[in-house]
């Protein structure tokens, strides 16, 4: 068997006292969507960090492409080809859509006309064609999520690890952003994508994980998760169920 | 090895020194602690509070420990229209805008009293600047003895403030969670400016019990700037209780090490300490944002 | 391109004062004016474009006039090799402070405190070291030779000066133009997006305080060889940490031409201060903490900010004028 692109081997991640990440465990091949869900607090975000090399885990190994990454800096596993956006952006605010896409693209391209055409290219793909001159600053806050996913996405990542960036987007800019996740993967990219959006779970992702108190609780089809006990459960108990096909999404 | 009565003597001299320290490292730890900005403004403003003492003894002959009632709650205000109507505003509440604000201010206050003053340097000689208390072993200068006592004084005064008075528990509400405090409909500004006038009278008053020991130029106030800074950075930024003891504790460090290095190392030396203390501690506790 | 041409513009425009103006009195005052221009433009580099204010650039002018000097005076060198080794031992000077000060992830106040303390540190060690002259500072020899980079024109001297202001403009220019400028932007942006982009945040901060020292440590050299003296209140002296930071600020800071604008405005109010009420000690650097307030307070992007301000206003008023709809759909 083929080692996944990604596989998270027993993570565990400490703040201080508590252990918001416990021995978690998860794979992503690459040319297909992963989803990690969960309960708000589940330790997603601090997962995310540590693959992603913010934060050193307590114990356990990132493997990436065949290789043990664990604790390598962001900007080495960035060149390595993996890429993620932050749940709270994190816009260059004084600069324009433009240039926030060009850090991305700059990455690959040396040359500031080449990564100017690439960054330009992006913008398009994810539908920021028509803001490229704004400042950063003023952008909605559904724009500064497209922008996060466009300066991702400039890095010509093999791995591109989302937080969130459906949330806080209205059903018919949703419904602009899946098909562009779906085309990704598509394209051979191994993606992981953390999501409250749960019709948008169901009809983008392979396969799904899902986090509860910092542990795995669940993995598998995303019909099998959302059969499980465990998972309505988790969800129930945070009294998050309600969410479960809030959104209608094609 | 020298006598252990000596060490003692130097150990006392250096609580009294190392009080004066503390005054104006509680300053600075104060405004640390409450609008999270280091001051640089500190240093020209106890070399003001240090000319005021001094005409205030001059002019109006009033003595320095008297005068401390006076200048305390002028520097207050002082500092109160600062942080409200220059700082604040000039800011805007970002972090760079902060930092060359008070530098601007610390420099045209020092350049204004130059202007003003010149650079000459002065004292004051008031009748008890020689006075001192005999231990048999060694003497015990007045003033500085004043200083220690002030000081707790000072500390528990604001300890009351703190505790006790609704503006206390507004500025540490403020503190502790500046968006909690402002939904709460404390007015945050005005918190900003009450706390950036306690830490500008503290320096008033540490000015009151140097100037008769001690002398004033337009920079006179810079030699203790390096010091408080170490203190403040040592003693936890933002602690009151670790700017108290870490005044003490410093003042006694620089008495020892005169006493076995000679003076001639102090400068370079409490420059060095700085440096290692904010390169060594662990960059958790260098919470500022970007 | 069109930044080079205005480089080449403006540089040319300087070039040809002396052809037009004779007075020494006011050659001097440029001569000083690109100096302060040219500090400025090195503290630009890593607070304007990289967001990290130090307030201790003394450490690296200073380095660059005391290498100059006791290269020359001590070990006979010839100026213009103690002026390249001068500007390389403030690289030196700034590689160091940057490893220390960015490896314990320092920021903000605490780096402009840290560097602040290198600074005076150099400045008291050179006072007593014997080697600098102690308190008594440094004579270089009168030497009227070009190959000993001195001058018999005042002329002369300002078409020097002018040059390595010119070099820094373009370094400038060019750095907005590179991949290493957009990653020192990105960086004072916002660090950790930076890292998620690839960025070294370490290295680039580092690259550019090296630069940074490096044009700073220029500034030093050259006030050593015109001024033919150096103590250390002159170079490690607070008063050009604070010139190398004013002329940016006020100016505007990440802007090729904020310093250059900056110090000739902070200059030009010194001088004119000076007129009025006579040459009073203290009273420049009142004028300057009391500009450096008010140009944060009322024009906070600097001179050359706040034009580029007005004419995206504009651009972006006709921008909006000709396509109300799109605007309205993303707005
Ligand atoms: N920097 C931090 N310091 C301390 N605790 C944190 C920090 N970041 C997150 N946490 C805590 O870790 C837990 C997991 O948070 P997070 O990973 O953001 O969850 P999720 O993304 O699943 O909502 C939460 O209890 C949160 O409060
Ligand atoms: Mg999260």
């Amino acid at each position: 068997m083929v080692e996944p692109l990604l596989s998270v081997e027993g993570i565990s991640h400490r703040f201080g006292g508590l252990l918001a990440v416990d021995a978690a465990s998860l794979w992503a091949p690459a040319g297909s969507i992963t989803s990690l869900i969960g309960p708000n607090g589940a330790g997603k975000t601090t997962l995310f960090a540590v693959i992603s090399g913010f934060l050193k885990p307590t114990a356990g190994r990132v493997r990436y492409g065949g290789e043990d990454v664990t604790g390598e800096p962001p900007h080495r596993l960035a060149r390595r080809g993996m890429a993620r956006t932050f749940q709270i952006t994190k816009p260059f605010a004084g600069l324009s859509v433009r240039d926030n896409i060009l850090i991305g693209a700059h990455l690959r391209h040396p040359a500031r006309a080449d990564a100017l055409a690439v960054a330009e290219t992006v913008a398009r793909d994810v539908g920021l064609g028509e803001l490229l001159d704004r400042p950063a600053h003023t952008m909605t806050a559904a724009a500064r999520k497209r922008l996060e996913l466009a300066r991702a996405l400039a890095t010509e990542p093999k791995l591109l690890l989302l937080d969130e960036v459906l949330a806080g987007l209205n059903p018919s800019e949703i419904r602009e952003v899946v098909p562009v996740i779906r085309a990704l993967a598509g394209r051979g990219l191994a993606v992981v994508m953390i999501e409250h959006v749960m019709q948008a779970v169901m009809s983008l992702s392979a396969h799904v994980f899902v986090l509860a108190e910092g542990r795995i609780i669940a993995e598998g089809s995303p019909a099998h998760v959302t059969a499980d006990p465990a998972v309505v459960e988790a969800y129930l108990g945070h009294g998050a169920a309600a969410k479960v096909g809030a959104h209608d999404v094609h | 090895m020298p006598s252990p009565l000596i060490l003692v003597a130097a150990v006392l001299n250096g609580l009294m020194t190392g009080a004066v320290y503390a005054l104006v490292a509680l300053g600075l730890t104060l405004i640390y602690g409450v609008l999270h900005i280091i001051n640089f403004a500190h240093g020209a403003l106890l070399s003001a509070a240090l000319f005021a003492a001094f005409f205030a003894y001059q002019i109006l002959g009033l003595d320095p420990y008297l005068a401390v009632f006076v200048l305390a709650p002028v520097f207050f205000a002082l500092g109160y229209a600062l942080q409200r109507f220059v700082i604040g505003p000039a800011a805007r509440g970002d972090e760079r805008n902060m930092l060359l604000v008070t530098l601007g201010l610390s420099v045209f206050i020092e350049n204004a009293l130059l202007y003003a003053f010149r650079a000459n340097t002065r004292t004051v000689e008031v009748s008890y600047a020689f006075k001192s208390i005999d231990l048999g072993f060694t003497f015990l200068a007045v003033p500085r003895l004043v200083s220690l006592a002030a000081v707790f004084a000072v500390a528990f005064v604001l300890w009351l403030i703190m505790a006790l008075t609704d503006t206390g528990k507004a500025i540490r509400a403020v503190a502790k969670e500046k968006l909690g405090a402002e939904l709460a409909g404390i007015d945050v500004a005005h918190v900003y400016a009450l706390t950036f006038g306690l830490g500008t009278a503290c320096v008033a008053i540490a000015a009151c019990l140097l100037i008769p020991t001690y002398y004033v130029n337009p920079s006179a106030g810079n030699a203790f700037v390096p010091v408080a800074f170490t203190i403040v950075v040592l003693g936890g930024m933002g602690s009151v209780p670790g700017a108290l003891i870490g005044g003490l504790v410093i003042g006694v460090v620089e008495s020892l090490a005169g006493f076995f290095l000679g003076e001639s190392l102090g400068e370079v030396g409490i420059f060095l300490i700085f440096i290692l203390v904010l390169l060594v501690r662990p960059r958790g506790l260098f919470g500022s944002s970007t | 391109m069109k930044g080079f041409l205005l480089i080449a513009i403006v540089v040319a425009a300087f070039a040809a004062v002396p052809l037009v103006v004779h007075s020494n009195v006011t050659l001097n005052f440029l001569v000083v004016a690109l100096l302060i221009a040219l500090a400025g433009q090195g503290w630009n580099v890593l607070g304007g474009y990289g967001g990290q204010y130090s307030f201790g650039h003394a450490a690296f002018f200073g380095t660059g006039a005391y290498v100059t000097a006791v290269l020359q005076m001590r070990y006979g060198v010839n100026a213009w090799i103690g002026f390249a080794a001068g500007i390389a031992a403030g690289s030196a000077v700034g590689a160091i402070v940057g490893t220390l000060a960015f490896r314990a992830g320092l920021r903000s106040s605490y780096f402009a405190l840290v560097t602040l303390a290198f600074a005076e540190v150099l400045r008291i060690l050179a006072s007593v070291a014997p080697i600098t002259g102690a308190g008594v500072g440094m004579l270089i020899k009168l030497d009227l030779r070009a190959q000993s980079f001195q001058f018999q024109s005042r002329a002369l001297f300002y078409l020097v000066i002018l040059a390595l202001v010119a070099v820094a403009l373009v370094t400038a220019q060019m750095l907005e133009r590179s991949r290493f400028g957009a990653w020192l932007i990105a960086v004072r942006e916002n660090e950790d997006a930076a890292m998620a982009l690839g960025v070294d945040a370490f290295s680039i901060k580092l690259g550019a305080m090296v630069l940074s020292a490096a044009i700073t440590a220029a500034a030093g050299g050259f006030y050593a060889q015109y001024f033919l003296f150096v103590d250390a209140g002159i170079a490690y002296g607070t008063w050009i940490s604070i010139e190398a930071l004013l002329t940016p600020v006020i100016g505007g800071v990440g802007t090729v031409f904020g310093p250059l604008v900056g110090a000739l405005a902070a200059k030009s109010l010194g001088e004119g201060a000076k007129l009025v009420t006579g040459d009073v000690p203290g009273l420049d650097l009142m004028i300057y903490g009391a500009m450096l307030v008010l140009v944060i307070r009322f024009v906070p992007h600097g001179i050359v900010g706040a034009f580029a301000d007005v004419s995206d206003r504009i651009k972006r008023r006709v921008l909006a004028a000709r396509a109300p709809a799109r605007e309205a759909v993303h707005g």
